[in-house]
């Protein structure tokens, strides 16, 4: 029963944590730098709740702290887009190599 | 083993793959829509994983917060942001790849052995509760109230900043 396993939960957590780290390193774009760290998120919160499961005495802490986890990632898309879209606006460009200086 | 046991196991794996291709598909990909599926395929295989870890509920709003909210804000973000067409078709550099490819495997052969051969987990001798709803609600307005305070203001004030930051300027746009 490999989906009774503590460390199946694991492993698939730190492959979506490599699989965000990849995507940071590698994409071009801010949406896409935001994308990859919606994977990281999604790897501590599945560690969570895979301890939660498997290890933890009370079994609400766990959800408790993945649905903590979704809100903050709510929120930190809505303030990463809202701050591309401006970015955007002053810089005409989404380039982060061309994003460098915080004046004007 | 009865069959449904063999059932279960192969939608275990298949939402595994899910997760995975999603992944690949959100990194691998030269344009940033595919990536967002990628992103939206791949968290529909983690509420999958959550479903299997004992948890109906997180599931529905996995589906209901990542899949439903989150893909569509970057959804929007992509189209509103106006990438510019070079950077859109050929969204992935190539420059730091053998960095990349590093860090990855370092980071995770690095985890596996931590985790898998290092550590030993011990389960908890005392169990309190379930895993039902009830037991989560009761849990986050007594006991966990703080998170659930803190949520509430941290979403309050990310949607203020958000219409602060996206509102002014737009008329000022010049091409």
């Amino acid at each position: 029963m490999i989906s009774a396993n503590l460390y199946t939960y694991l492993i698939v957590a730190a492959v979506l944590l490599v699989i965000g780290l990849y995507g940071m390193i590698q994409h071009r774009s801010l949406i896409g730098m935001l994308i990859s760290s919606e994977f990281i998120l999604n790897g501590a919160a599945l560690n969570f709740m895979a301890f939660n499961r498997f290890v933890a005495p009370n079994p609400a802490v766990g959800q408790i702290y993945a649905l903590f986890i979704m809100g903050i990632a709510a929120a930190e898309a809505a303030i990463a887009v809202s701050i591309i879209i401006a970015v955007y606006r002053k810089f005409q460009s989404e380039d982060p190599e061309e994003v460098q200086d915080m004046k004007n | 083993m009865i069959v449904y046991q063999y059932i279960a196991e192969a939608l275990f794996y298949a939402f595994v793959a899910l997760t995975f291709m999603g992944g690949f598909m959100a990194i691998r990909s030269k344009l940033l829509m595919h990536a967002v599926l990628g992103l939206a395929v791949s968290l529909f295989g983690v509420a999958g994983l959550y479903f299997y870890l004992g948890s109906p509920f997180l599931t529905m709003m996995q589906i209901l917060i990542y899949v439903g909210a989150v893909c569509i804000i970057i959804v929007l973000g992509v189209m509103l942001g106006n990438t510019p067409d070079q950077l859109a078709i050929k969204n992935l550099t190539r420059g730091n790849l053998p960095l990349a490819l590093v860090a990855c495997t370092t980071g995770f052969v690095a985890l596996f052995i931590a985790t898998v051969t290092r550590t030993e987990f011990v389960k908890s001798s005392e169990h309190i509760g379930d895993m039902s709803i009830q037991f989560v609600g009761e849990n986050l307005l007594f006991q966990y109230c703080l998170a659930f305070e803190l949520i509430s203001v941290i979403l309050l004030t990310a949607i203020i900043g958000a219409i602060i930051l996206a509102r002014d300027g737009r008329e000022e746009k010049t091409s």
